[in-house]
């Protein structure tokens, strides 16, 4: 009875998890590699199979992944009556970079006042804290539809003469930065007391203090979380669309209700993904460096 | 710049604390300290953990607010309504336990933060007072290091190094070798010596009790946040005249630490 065999080695039983295992802990030998790239591979080819077998597998081609569709979508050509998807996405990255900018300001703006002491501050502080719990308690999409058809309605000068990409830019500033504040606020918690204790004492303000010491190492602690939360910020441009802005997914639409193949909207999801995926990658690489630093830090 | 510590009454004294109390929540930690310190005297403070030693620091740095008492630097009150606590601190100087470095900055930049932002030296000026300290204190080379590549004992030097920047006419040190290696200890316990022979006015809490005996020109021994018994070291250790004195030291003497 002792000669029984092992029991089957759990990474067969979960190919994923070995090669995950493999990669966590550096395990480069042979029988790893062979194991997950066999895996990968039978997991892929069994997705295509159902894809390819699908009762249905050829009209969704020639609907969705028709190629000739997709090339006119991305070049666009107005004479025809649809836009280039390839260049509203430019809207998309346009209004990425000034609803992050702004984002960044308000948000430590406003976690700044939340975490302030003082009795002076108080009309502030409650103000900041009710903006945040009703900025994130309401859907994007309502933010949006809101300043964007509102704003004009008010018939004010300035306020009311703007773009559907600025009141949605505004839309987007308002609703994120009630939850960056929240990463910036945990950052800043995260700081030590002692840390504000040894700028005290040498005589620095508490502005001084929060500005040289505390905050330059909240921002650092959280780039990883603010980075993620930019990730979805970049996607969620695509609905400013709703507004009528022709960003990427506006054209796609264009371009499907004109010509009645959806190929678009798969340009427009492939634009979005190059995009993302390099920050997601930059997050990741941003957060494995953070722990090898903090693993070299315990280590002393 | 006004100077708020300028002594306007001649007297000697550079720290007058007088019934000061202090409690945290309903805990009392400080119950009425009396205690004076003299020009360049050398006051160390021992006793058991929790016997207030620290949280007196604290209190004389402004880091706490005290209940009750007053403390008067170099003859002015400077527990006062009113008064500015950052002009207190810039003749102050505090080091922590646990050093609390700045991490983020490299050792010069921790050295020259305060003295630009707080006394408006210019960043040649202050570089150069940061050198000169480094320097004393043999850190020179680890100026352009950030704290974490720093022993301990390098870590606590530099901290003393960043309060002596500011030029405090008094500096606080609260059990600044506790957290450190004991082959490390020794290099710290120079600097405070060197700093002693200096003439600088020192309140030293400490556990390092063959340190408290060389160094101090008195001994302060806490117990439930009262000063039992002070006394020159030669007296205070050799024949306190307080039980609680006597059993505390007798507890360290068992430990072999004395």
């Amino acid at each position: 009875m002792q000669d029984l065999p092992e029991p089957g080695p759990p990474e067969l039983a979960l190919p994923n998890l070995a090669a995950r295992r493999s990669r966590l802990l550096g395990d480069s030998s042979r029988r790893g590699i062979v194991l997950s790239s066999t895996s990968t591979v039978v997991v892929l080819a069994a997705l295509v199979a159902i894809f390819a077998l699908a009762p249905g597998s050829a009209v969704v081609r020639h609907t969705f992944l028709n190629p000739t569709d997709m090339w006119r979508s991305f070049l666009g050509n107005p004479r025809a009556g649809y836009y280039s998807v390839g260049e509203a996405i430019w809207l998309n990255i346009r209004m990425f970079l000034a609803a992050e900018a702004l984002i960044l300001i308000l948000g430590l703006v406003v976690a700044v006042i939340r975490l302030s002491t003082g009795p002076v501050l108080v009309p502030l502080r409650i103000l900041a804290t009710v903006y945040v719990d009703v900025a994130r308690g309401v859907p994007l999409v309502l933010f949006i539809f809101m300043i964007g058809f509102g704003a004009p309605a008010l018939r004010l000068t300035v306020v009311s003469d703007q773009s559907a990409a600025v009141y949605g830019v505004a839309a987007l500033v308002l609703s994120y930065s009630a939850y960056v504040s929240e990463v910036y606020r945990a950052g800043i918690s995260a700081v030590h007391r002692s840390q504000v204790a040894a700028a005290r004492s040498l005589g620095l303000s508490q502005w001084a203090a929060l500005r040289h010491v505390i905050l330059p190492q909240a921002i650092r602690n959280v780039i990883p979380p603010l980075l993620n939360d930019f990730i979805s910020l970049q996607k969620d441009t695509a609905l400013v669309g709703l507004l009528g802005a022709i960003e990427a997914n506006k054209a796609a639409e264009i371009y499907g209700e004109t010509v009645f193949n959806y190929s678009s909207y798969v340009v427009a999801a492939i634009l979005f993904l190059v995009l993302t995926i390099p920050l997601a990658r930059f997050t990741d690489h941003l957060i494995r460096r953070d722990q090898a630093r903090r693993l070299a830090g315990a280590g002393q | 710049m006004t100077d708020i510590t300028t002594d306007r009454t001649g007297s000697a004294e550079a720290l007058v604390i007088e019934g000061l109390r202090k409690s945290f929540g309903a805990h009392q930690v400080l119950g009425g300290i009396d205690l004076s310190v003299a020009q360049h005297e050398v006051i160390c403070l021992i006793g058991a953990s929790g016997s207030g030693k620290s949280t007196l620091l604290r209190c004389v740095n402004l880091l706490e607010r005290i209940d009750a008492g007053s403390i008067w630097l170099g003859g002015q009150l400077i527990t006062a309504r009113g008064v500015d606590e950052n002009l207190v601190r810039r003749h102050v100087g505090i080091v922590f336990q646990s050093f609390n470095l700045f991490p983020h900055m490299t050792v010069e930049r921790n050295v020259t933060l305060a003295p630009m932002k707080v006394l408006g030296l210019s960043r040649v000026a202050a570089t150069e007072r940061a050198a000169e300290l480094l320097g004393r204190f043999g850190l020179e080379e680890k100026r352009a290091d950030y704290p974490d590549r720093l022993s301990g004992g390098q870590q606590q030097r530099v901290a003393i190094v960043r309060a002596l920047a500011m030029r405090p006419r008094l500096m606080l040190l609260d059990e600044v070798t506790s957290a450190l290696d004991p082959e490390l200890v020794a290099d710290v316990l120079d600097v405070i010596r060197e700093l002693a022979e200096g003439g600088m006015t020192m309140l030293i809490a400490t556990h390092e009790m063959g340190f408290a005996r060389e160094v101090a020109s008195r001994v302060c021994f806490l117990a439930d946040g009262q000063i039992v018994e002070q006394a020159p070291p030669a007296r205070l250790f050799s024949e306190p005249s307080d039980e609680r004195t006597r059993r505390f030291l007798r507890r360290i003497t068992d430990a072999g630490r004395l």
